[in-house]
């Protein structure tokens, strides 16, 4: 840490005023908005994400407004379901899903593997106005009205509703293909992008679990994208694939929507237990114990996700032995993931541990995740699922994994890399206050949830029986405490741009090359020669020597061959 | 390179201008390239995987009426049309030789021949189309074809339109490409040591002959 102090008098930190960071080099709105640069376009993913967030957010605060007590209070049943639609469409489909791979994915993935960029800049460009043509269809949907089928588009019945499920199919379709070109462009990077010496067990386990993310991205969307679309038809040709009246299946548009949308909640977290293992081990200075086997796990999981659908559907209608099979299937699943958490908590035991706010972030993941994955396991029994399925145990337990999983560990992330990606650093006892609001509001929300779902509360009603009152009002309360917390973020992040100190290039005392590599803001081109990689990402007894190697390297200037094929375009 | 002539540095740099910064090598590049077409190909089957599955699973409900329903597919037109894009799979691959070895016309023939066939294959395509909506044999709901009452029998046709009408999203789509291709191709674009764009249409465009090969016989023959 010491030897961070000074890092702007160093010849790189000069270097890099003169000619600017990835931030000051070029100014203009246009250089923004069409840039090819993968940490602006990482950028554009952040803003646009948090939008979605905070939109989705509302919704899920109105909601829980309304269920304060029961009853209709201020919203029709109408405006209700459409909230709680609205509500998972968008933090599905707008946040969740291309929040991570989008934002941290876009900004980190080049510099993980010591590249200049994503192998393919212009596709990744051409990902996110997708993405943002896909968010501004489903705010299309929702000003044409009745967007009414939570966010499953089950049939037959998302084949009669308003007309709002046209603009959902097509925004589900375009930010599908987003999702894919990501998934593409991410994949190839890691195979072909690698800097010398970045072996694959050198690669930074973040990289390790968008490489798994990429892989589901890719396996599992392409279906979703034929079931939109075939639904598209349904709703506009009435072509009777799905619809029982011509005497088509609506449990095949099940099966469809599942087999995406189960490893699709892969997709959601596998990213999150990139970050968080990034976290455990810069935070515990500790070499992160069993790389192989938490790389090796995300790719598992990647793997078994697409062989547990039918979890979904053990009161649909499908076969007797299938759903036991499915559920066998379901119960491999918390061998991975198990895995994982008993190796991050090994590398904290004797990591000297510092509880800064992005290491409050994992701590929390570990507890929020294991409630998430546990109750998983149980609604993946046979037997407790007929009795849970479509109650709020359902809806707790997915929060636990959605919220207290990958949200948490994207907060965990932004506050980990904020000083790279800003070079500010926030306001710590702002940080560690609003991720203990967080924690206390998201259990008090969702704990309630699951306590009510075991005692047979539905799930997806405006109303209920008055026993629940407490409850229910016990996780209202909750959403807002949750709600202030992530709201002081916003400030405290937002302030920290104008007012925080400067960030040195590796304030954390992280091993990874964007730390040791880059100056406090990364390049334009991210490095001024490539690495030469000679160590693994955690190897965090070897950094002062490194960081002082870097700093005798002649200024770049000196150097022509850095930048010899810069200007070809 | 310091003894080398300005007209050798400048040919170099044009052999070279295809070169993206962030690669290190023009092998890379084409590799990353290569690749990611092939994912690209690997979505594109999974897209057409989702109708399969359809097919499959109201073939084995009902496989007479499917049997009936087929009937009414020409598979002589269907069988045209095979013949016609097993042909420009084979110009494609051809035209690919041709960007390979330098030979600009044959690789401009080549393109323009493939687009010439898919051309063929999609007027085919319209004449069994426009013959159907004749007789009223539209997907679903509106099916009117009186000597086919039977209840899945729309289904049958609905499977029939998504399908073959996908693929043939994809024909126009290759076309443009090829087009666009072809274009660049007259001014000389490609050569030995650049053709990926051209090796990467040719990719996309044995897919759709690929996946048109198991259409014909799943939908016409059996």
């Amino acid at each position: 840490m010491t030897e961070d102090k000074d890092r702007n008098e160093t010849p790189q930190g000069q270097a890099a005023e003169e000619r600017g960071d990835y931030v000051t080099h070029a100014k203009s709105i246009g250089s923004w908005l069409f840039s090819l640069d993968h940490k602006r376009i990482g950028m554009l993913y952040a803003v646009t994400v948090a939008i979605a967030f905070l939109l989705g957010g509302v919704f899920a605060l109105l909601v829980r407004a309304e269920l304060l007590s029961p009853g209709e209070d201020f919203l029709s049943a109408q405006s209700y379901n459409q909230m709680f639609s609205l509500h998972g469409i968008v933090m599905v489909f707008g946040f969740i899903i291309p929040a991570i791979p989008g934002f941290l994915g876009n900004f980190l993935l080049p510099l993980h593997l010591g590249a200049k960029d994503v192998a393919f800049p212009r596709l990744n460009l051409a990902s996110y106005y997708l993405y943002l043509l896909g968010v501004a269809l489903i705010l299309v949907a929702m000003v044409a009205g009745s967007v009414d089928t939570g966010w499953t588009f089950y049939t037959p019945y998302s084949a009669r509703t308003g007309p709002s499920v046209l603009f959902l199919t097509m925004a589900v379709f375009i930010a599908g293909f987003a999702s894919i070109f990501t998934g593409i462009n991410f994949i190839v990077t890691v195979h072909k992008m690698r800097a010398p010496g970045m072996t694959w067990n050198r690669l930074p386990l973040f990289v390790w679990s968008i490489y798994s993310t990429s892989i589901v991205q890719v396996l599992a969307t392409p279906v979703l994208g034929i079931t939109v679309l075939l639904l598209f038809l349904e709703r506009l040709l009435h072509i009777g694939i799905f619809d029982p009246a011509l005497g088509g299946d609506p449990i095949l548009f099940q099966h469809f929507f599942w087999f995406y949308s189960h490893p699709a909640v892969y997709i959601m977290i596998l990213p999150g237990f990139g970050i968080v293992s990034e976290l455990i081990a810069t935070f515990s200075r500790q070499r992160i114990y069993g790389y192989m086997a938490i790389a090796l796990s995300s790719v598992a999981i990647a793997l078994l996700g697409f062989l547990v659908w039918g979890h979904h559907m053990f009161v649909a209608g499908q076969s007797v032995v299938s759903s036991v099979i499915f559920s066998l299937i379901t119960y491999l699943i918390g061998i991975p993931s198990g895995i994982k958490v008993f190796n991050w908590i090994a590398t904290m035991y004797k990591g000297s541990i510092s509880f800064k706010t992005p290491m409050l972030y994992a701590l929390s993941f570990l507890v929020l995740f294991t409630i998430g994955g546990v109750t998983g396991i149980m609604v993946g029994v046979l037997a407790v699922d007929v009795h849970l399925h479509d109650t709020y145990y359902v809806v707790g337990h997915f929060h636990y994994v959605m919220v207290g999983g990958t949200t948490i560990a994207l907060l965990g992330g932004l506050h980990y890399w904020w000083p790279k990606i800003t070079g500010r650093l926030y306001s710590e006892a702002a940080g560690r206050l609003a991720a203990l609001l967080v924690f206390v509001g998201l259990n008090l929300t969702f704990f309630t949830q699951l306590v009510m779902g075991s005692r047979g509360m539905p799930r997806r009603y405006n109303d209920y029986l008055p026993e629940f009152t407490f409850l229910h009002q016990l996780s209202t309360v909750g959403s807002w405490i949750m709600g202030a917390g992530l709201f002081l973020v916003a400030i405290y992040l937002l302030v920290s741009l104008f007012r925080g100190k400067k960030a040195g290039a590796n304030p954390w005392g992280g091993a990874t090359l964007e730390w040791t590599h880059t100056g406090p803001r990364p390049d334009p081109h991210n490095f001024h020669r490539t690495p030469f990689v000679t160590r693994g990402p955690y190897e965090f007894d070897r950094i002062p020597e490194l960081v002082a190697a870097h700093r005798d390297e002649p200024p770049p200037d000196a150097q022509p061959d850095v930048h010899l094929n810069q200007d070809r375009t | 390179m310091a003894n080398t002539s300005a007209a050798e540095q400048a040919a170099k740099e044009r052999a070279l201008a295809h070169l993206k910064h962030y690669f290190v090598s023009s092998d890379q590049q084409f590799d990353a390239a290569k690749m990611g077409m092939w994912l690209f190909l690997v979505t594109e089957v999974l897209l057409f995987s989702g109708m399969f599955v359809a097919y499959a699973v109201y073939r084995v409900w009902y496989p007479e009426v499917f049997a009936v329903a087929s009937t009414e597919l020409n598979p002589w037109l269907g069988g045209l049309n095979t013949v016609v894009l097993l042909g420009s799979s084979l110009t494609v691959a051809l035209a690919i030789h041709a960007a390979q070895t330098d030979k600009r016309r044959a690789l401009v023939v080549n393109l323009f021949v493939t687009v010439l066939l898919a051309a063929a294959f999609m007027v085919v395509k319209y004449f069994e189309y426009t013959h159907k909506f004749h007789l009223g044999i539209f997907p679903g709901e509106y099916f009117a074809y009186e000597e086919m009452g039977q209840r899945i029998v729309p289904i049958f046709f609905s499977i029939y339109y998504v399908m073959t009408g996908i693929h043939g999203v994809h024909v126009l789509v290759g076309m443009g490409v090829l087009t666009w291709l072809a274009l660049r191709a007259m001014r000389g674009h490609f050569h030995s040591g650049y053709y990926t764009p051209v090796e990467l249409a040719g990719l996309y465009w044995h897919l759709v002959d690929i996946i048109w090969i198991f259409l014909f016989p799943l939908l016409y023959l059996i």
